[in-house]
């Protein structure tokens, strides 16, 4: 069998005397969902952001494809193949749709000191962009401003620029916040067709999005994770029953 | 080598320092609390000299001038905050930067066409001129006051900052203003406070210097940036880091204007010691500046915790 | 820009304006107003380093007030070089570039590792660190400053000896700035440096190493800006510390946010007001720097994008109206 696509390790942050990751360790399996759940300030976040590189932990590492990244920053991790978006949307808003998303794949196409021809000439970064655009359902609004489209789009958005990446692991920190009942049944629908192929490491609110998605889950409480394995398992366990489920989803 | 020499030129250092640690620590809070770029705190600390300078004219006081040339700071600081400062808190530090440029350019307008642009030299009373000995150094009385009033503030400044509430809340706004905002406290008086304190220790920097050096309308952009780089070394939002830093750049500005072409010339011939010393010196603080960043970009004594 | 681009207002105004730039030693003939080319040289110089810090500042967000040194380590090029009776031009050049990309590279690798306000504090006072080394080295004049005696020399119809030469050198350098920064708005690195000035997280987040493209802008910007150094110099005929000072340096943000910020040709029109009011002010009141910083207080306060903003404005207003 082969090794975890993503290991963490010991992994510790703490905020003065606050836990925010308190030893925590984690195998991720390649083409895997893991969803990580857990009650609001359980450390989902930070989790994300020491995974990502954009929070150094105190001590623990964080190994990818076998290779230890602890040492490396936000963008040598995002080369390596690590996509990540972001909580509280986060896109370059003076830009419509498409220049956003050709920066995604301009990112993976060689280095970008170059300073004469126009990006909008560059025909295969071009179609590669209205690629991506499409699969997240967005390609018919292109030519508008990120600024301009709706709140849900933009998430969609997000999605589909951690996917021109062409990462071999996405890091998606609540994809469906703030989304009403329509747009969040969209994300899902977009989510479960990128399960074939992608591997996901998932933080959501959204329980039924999460029992739809997940192969597996992990619950976060203070910092530390007091359950890993399938959706069964994690519901039958006691601890988990007490600290976080609740009657309603049980 | 003379000791005497020494300890002489160690108490300008000292002087230097205190002054500069006056002009800084206003800054340092205006940056660290309200993230605001100001660069025409300069023009508060000429402001203070010839206000001080006028009074002392008009009624012989040096004391009188004193008052005034702190008070009309003070007040020129609060109305700066009020009508100039407060509208740009929100808006981006290039905006700051071009506004508090054209204050500057007004400022110093202002002080040519109300008091000449011929400077003006501020007579100090009897009392104060002459000179003390202290053991085998003669040292000038006006600059023992300078020290002694830095000192003074400094120790105010301590129990201010760490004793009183108003200091508690500058603290904390150096460290977090959305965590003071959401507390419910009145930030706009926080502000203004602080704006109007600030001005008011640079006016009485300024007023302090004016009579050895008399008042011009262009002093107070050639010591803002030793001012700028007394806030850096020390960490934006401390006035601690403020105090340490004004005295360790005071006293390495000085003692090596004084001292570093002859430590050169044991190293070297004394041709290239002499060329390069002041050279060197005059960028000493720069390099310092330049090191800090490289280790400790932070600063040496920067608040807990840095706002975003 | 596109062809529908060039139908549009700002297009229009910009392209008599170069086309009158380019016959002005005609016109000043003509007029009978020679010193007037000079006005205009030395307007266009400080253009180029205006466009220069828009490459910076406008496309990149680094708000630097250590700009002017650059200007000065051209000027100072030709100087420290001609003091040593070497005139060739090419040299001149060489020694300009190299050395304030040296500069730059130093100072920018230190200065880009801060933000906010330590950034802008850090480059103003990077500058001054030049301005003192140059006023302590008695050689060259120091404080007094540096009398260039002799123009850089290039060869045949290149030469800049007189001002109609001198004035296509600037008019030529100016020109192909403009052109380099259009070109690199709109190509990969434009974009990278854009995108990092809205969103820095988001544009690492995607595998992009920032720090490396701002480095790079800022080191191109330097070297740029040092060639109008190099103009300047020669058109001087002098060169002083006073020209490296941070006020120096507010005033060329001065007058890149008149021309509007981010724009292609908003340095060269901000640039062109800016002197022509300096000119026009001055010959009014000794103290005309009144009226100037509560222009510059007033014009920031109303929160104006500038020359271009306005023309884009009233482009909008006539296509409404037919």
């Amino acid at each position: 069998m082969a090794d975890p696509l993503l290991q963490l390790q010991a992994l510790n942050k703490h905020y003065g005397g606050i836990p925010a990751t308190d030893n925590l360790s984690l195998d991720i399996e390649s083409g895997e969902v893991h969803a990580i759940i857990g009650p609001n300030g359980a450390g989902k976040t930070t989790l994300i952001a020491q995974i990502a590189g954009s929070l150094a932990p105190d001590s623990g590492r964080v190994v990818f494809a076998g290779e230890d990244i602890t040492q490396l920053d936000v963008a040598q991790r995002a080369r390596a193949g690590l996509a990540r978006s972001f909580q509280i949307t986060s896109l370059i808003l003076p830009m419509t749709l498409l220049e956003n998303m050709m920066l995604a794949v301009q990112a993976r196409s060689g280095h970008s000191f170059r300073f004469w021809k126009p990006v909008s000439r560059e025909q295969g970064m071009r179609e590669s962009a209205m690629h991506y655009l499409q699969q997240v359902g967005l390609a018919d609004r292109a030519g508008l401003l990120a600024s301009a489209i709706s709140h849900g789009e933009q998430r969609q958005l997000e999605v589909g620029m951690a996917l021109a990446m062409q990462p071999r692991m996405l890091l998606l920190d609540e994809p469906m916040a703030g989304m009403g009942k329509q747009e969040s049944a969209r994300m899902v629908e977009l989510l479960a067709a990128l399960k074939q192929d992608k591997t996901l490491l998932l933080v959501e609110h959204d329980m039924d999005a999460v029992f739809f998605l997940a192969d597996r889950l992990s619950v976060l409480v203070g910092g530390r994770l007091i359950a890993t394995g399938s959706i069964d398992e994690v519901r039958q366990n006691p601890e988990v029953q007490r600290a976080y489920l609740g009657e309603s989803h049980a | 080598m003379e000791a005497s020499l020494f300890y002489s030129q160690l108490l300008n250092g000292l002087q230097l320092g205190l002054l500069l640690f006056l002009l800084a620590s206003g800054l340092t809070l205006i940056f660290g609390v309200m993230d605001f770029i100001h660069l025409s705190h300069g023009s508060f600390y000429m402001l203070g000299a010839y206000f001080c300078g006028s009074v002392v004219a008009w009624s012989g006081s040096f004391l009188l001038g004193v008052v005034a040339g702190v008070a009309a700071s003070f007040v020129v600081g609060a109305a700066v905050e009020y009508l100039v400062a407060r509208p740009l808190y929100r808006r981006n530090h290039l905006d700051h930067v071009l506004v508090t440029f054209g204050l500057i350019l007004v400022f110093d307008s202002l002080v040519q066409i109300l008091w000449g642009t011929a400077g003006m030299a501020i007579a100090l009373p009897d009392v104060l001129t002459g000179q003390v000995e202290l053991g085998s150094v003669v040292f000038p009385v006006y600059r023992l006051v300078i020290i002694a009033s830095g000192l003074a503030v400094a120790f105010g400044l301590y129990l201010l900052v760490g004793k009183t509430r108003l200091g508690m809340l500058i603290r904390a706004g150096a460290s977090n203003r959305a965590m003071v905002e959401a507390l419910g406290v009145d930030i706009d008086r926080l502000f203004l406070y602080v704006f109007a304190l600030g001005g008011a220790l640079a006016g009485l920097a300024g007023l302090l210097i004016a009579p050895i050096t008399g008042a011009s309308s262009g002093m107070g952009t050639d010591i803002l940036i030793v001012a700028f780089v007394v806030c850096i070394i020390g960490g934006i939002g401390s006035v601690k880091g403020a105090f340490y830093a004004a005295l360790i750049l005071g006293l390495l500005d000085t003692l090596s204007r004084a001292y570093l072409d002859t430590l050169l010339g044991l190293m070297m011939p004394v041709y290239y010691a002499e060329t390069a010393a002041p050279a060197i010196s005059a960028m000493l603080i720069y390099l310092l500046m330049a090191l800090v960043l490289a280790f400790r970009p932070q600063g040496l004594f920067p608040p807990a915790i840095q706002q975003a | 820009m596109n062809l529908r681009a060039l139908i549009r207002l700002r297009a229009l105004v910009y392209a008599v304006l170069l086309i009158l730039l380019a016959i002005a030693p005609l016109l000043t003939d003509l007029a009978g107003k020679p010193f007037m080319l000079d006005v205009l040289s030395r307007t266009l110089v400080l253009a180029i380093a205006v466009v220069s810090l828009n490459l910076i500042l406008g496309f990149g967000g680094m708000v630097s007030l250590g700009h002017a040194a650059y200007l000065g380590i051209g000027a100072y090029s030709v100087g420290i070089a001609s003091y040593y009776d070497l005139y060739q031009g090419w040299l001149h050049i060489a020694i300009a570039l190299t050395s304030s990309g040296l500069f730059a590279l130093v100072t920018g690798a230190i200065s880009l590792r801060t933000r906010g306000v330590y950034f802008i504090m850090i480059t103003m006072a990077f500058s001054q660190m030049a301005y003192f080394a140059l006023v302590s080295l008695e050689a060259y004049g120091a404080d007094d400053g540096l009398v260039i005696y002799g123009r850089s020399e290039f060869p045949g119809w290149l030469s800049m000896q007189d001002s109609r030469g001198l004035y296509y050198w600037i008019l030529g350098i100016l020109l192909a700035a403009l052109l380099f920064n259009w070109r690199l708005l709109n190509a990969r690195f434009g974009r990278v440096l854009f995108g990092a000035m809205h969103n820095d997280a988001r544009m690492q987040a995607l595998g992009f190493s920032t720090y490396r493209y701002r480095l790079a802008a800022y080191v191109i910007s330097a070297m740029m800006c040092s060639l109008a150094g190099v103009l300047f110099g020669n058109f001087n005929g002098f060169i002083s510390p006073d020209i490296m000072t941070w006020t120096r340096s507010a005033e060329l943000i001065f007058m890149l946010i008149v021309g509007g910020v981010g724009s292609i040709f908003g340095p060269l029109a901000g640039t062109l007001v800016f002197v022509l009011l300096e000119e026009w002010l001055s010959t009014l009141w000794t103290y005309w720097h009144l009226p100037f910083g509560l222009l510059l207080i007033a014009l920031v306060l109303a929160g104006k994008g500038g020359i271009d903003d306005w023309l884009k404005r009233l482009e909008r207003v006539r296509r409404r109206n037919g």
